[in-house]
């Protein structure tokens, strides 16, 4: 298996000199699912947004299937975020259009500057999108303005979107914490689901260790900007789970 | 999960060495300055005026009597001041869309968070515009291009640019962060991520103000009418100057029902944005 994500020594420190991330390597394999756990501030944030470089990372390198994020110039980010699919716990969808719409947003990156503001899109796309909701079970609200949904609709037109962009990771941001236990549940069953069926590797920051080691093939935990632990969910022992959480 | 403690036993209080009664709020001196300030300033404005108040009396009986010279109403000339304020209506109306137009495409500059780097520049020169009132643009461009129309229409559209800038840039700066970041996150260009994810949210605040803005210009234009700049405002003027006070007051009416149905049509416009928004 090769690394399609591979991360060393990162380091990210705020401009009000919070030390985020202390010193972070992890190898991510393609097709992995991983699910990221640790306390609130851990930097578990920060850690995805260096990847796709919503932060600016301070130090480190961050290989994304072969190319490095961190030195990446402007035009080199936009064809990295486009092949890296993020998920938000708000959703963050654009609420005031179509649920299409929003879909058809993972196509930005791929359509040129003017064609994509004006929001033309080739029939292709438009198709491919169509499909993407047919299989998150959208179909009916694809003409629903994206606010008139629940939380979990709205949550898998968020999938949607990243799907749209054909991405080689998905990066999920705490992406069941506004959610209740059953559509949580839901959540990460497509989640998990769509990513084995179509290889996608995936990082996922979660809360709860429960959900964490029911899905994940692998756990990384967080704890004050430092991998304190790497491995698969059957070694997550409560002392393991200590090492993260406890005191 | 943490609990607010608003209650502690009163060894505590003991404790600490606090009383038992809390701290009285003490008065803001900024403001209790500002109060005397203000006080003190009405007073001797009042003295400085040096009102005669049997004057002012006077005055106040005069003014009602003058009444009777408004009626009835003289519409001889209706043709000359109905024309005159369909003008005052198109100074408003070509004013108010062109600002809108400018606007639109400087607010996306002007807004901290999508534009930190120019957002101070633009920012600064349309509080310049707005700083100076559309009245005294009227002046100015009256002196530039001459009497008529045209000045009419820069002043209000300056003016205009001034204050909505302003408050599209507001609209777009309230925008959820997160959707900015969502659409960022796909690969999408800053021209993208304004059309495709910030224009949605600002598009129906962006309406109201304009409407808002049309309402308020409709009532600049027939002031700027007074001193040349075209419009029924001139034809009031001239009545005044004329002492055709019966005139005058046909000119007031005309205003009125134009201002007042400008207003009525605007409010209904606005409910309707504000239920799809």
């Amino acid at each position: 298996m090769s690394a399609i994500l591979e991360i060393r020594n990162l380091r990210k420190r705020y401009a009000d000199g919070t030390l985020a991330l202390k010193d972070v390597s992890l190898r991510v394999h393609r097709g992995e699912f991983v699910a990221v756990i640790g306390p609130s501030g851990a930097g578990k944030s920060t850690l995805l947004r260096c990847i796709n470089r919503l932060v600016e990372p301070s130090g480190g390198s961050i290989i994304v299937n072969g190319v490095d994020a961190v030195k990446a110039s402007g035009r080199q980010i936009r064809r990295l975020r486009r092949e890296v699919g993020m998920i938000f716990q708000q959703f963050n969808l654009v609420e005031r259009v179509t649920v299409l719409r929003n879909v058809l947003h993972g196509r930005l990156g791929y359509r040129n500057p003017i064609a994509g503001a004006l929001g033309l899109f080739s029939r292709q796309e438009i198709e491919e999108a169509k499909n993407i909701l047919r299989r998150l079970g959208l179909h009916e609200q694809m003409y629903k303005r994206a606010d008139e949904l629940s939380g979990g609709q709205q949550q898998r037109v968020g999938i949607a979107r990243a799907l749209s962009q054909k991405p080689l990771i998905i990066l999920a941001d705490e992406p069941i914490a506004s959610l209740d236990p059953a559509t949580s549940e839901t959540i990460m069953q497509i989640l998990s689901a769509i990513c084995r069926e179509d290889g996608i590797t995936c990082l996922v920051n979660l809360h709860q260790v429960d959900v964490a080691k029911r899905y994940a093939d692998r756990i990384i935990g967080i704890r004050q900007g430092t991998v304190v632990f790497d491995g698969p969910p059957e070694a997550l022992d409560d002392k393991a789970v200590g090492k993260v959480y406890g005191p | 999960m943490s609990m607010e403690v608003d209650w502690a036993p009163a060894g505590a209080a003991r404790q600490t060495g606090r009383t038992e009664t809390p701290a009285r709020r003490r008065r803001d001196p900024v403001l209790t300055g500002a109060a005397i300030f203000g006080a003190v300033f009405f007073v001797f404005g009042l003295i400085h005026l040096n009102f005669d108040y049997g004057q002012l009396w006077k005055g106040t009986l005069a003014f009602v009597r003058s009444w009777a010279y408004l009626f009835p109403p003289n519409a001889a000339e209706w043709q000359p001041i109905l024309a005159a304020a369909l003008e005052t209506l198109y100074v408003a109306v070509v004013g108010t869309v062109l600002a809108v137009a400018v606007a639109f495409v400087l607010a996306f500059f002007a807004a901290e968070n999508v534009a930190p780097k120019t957002a101070p520049l633009v920012k600064g020169f349309v509080s310049l515009l707005r700083a100076v009132p559309t009245l005294v643009w009227a002046l100015i461009f009256i002196v530039a291009v001459g009497m008529g129309p045209l000045p009419g229409i820069l002043a209000i559209f300056t003016h205009a640019v001034g204050m909505l800038t302003k408050m599209f840039a507001q609209s777009i700066e309230e925008v959820d962060e997160g959707v900015l970041e969502a659409l960022r996150a796909t690969g999408a260009g800053w021209l993208q991520v304004m059309l495709q994810g910030v224009l949605p949210c600002v598009a129906t605040s962006f309406l109201a103000w304009s409407v808002f803005r049309l309402e308020v210009d409709i009532g600049e234009s027939t002031i700027l009418g007074v001193v040349g700049a075209g419009g029924i405002g001139w034809e009031m003027a001239n009545a005044m100057r004329n002492y055709e006070f019966d005139t005058a007051s046909f000119v007031g009416m005309v205003i009125f029902a134009m201002v007042y149905s400008v207003e009525f049509a605007t409010n209904r416009l606005k409910n309707r944005i504000r239920l799809r928004g």
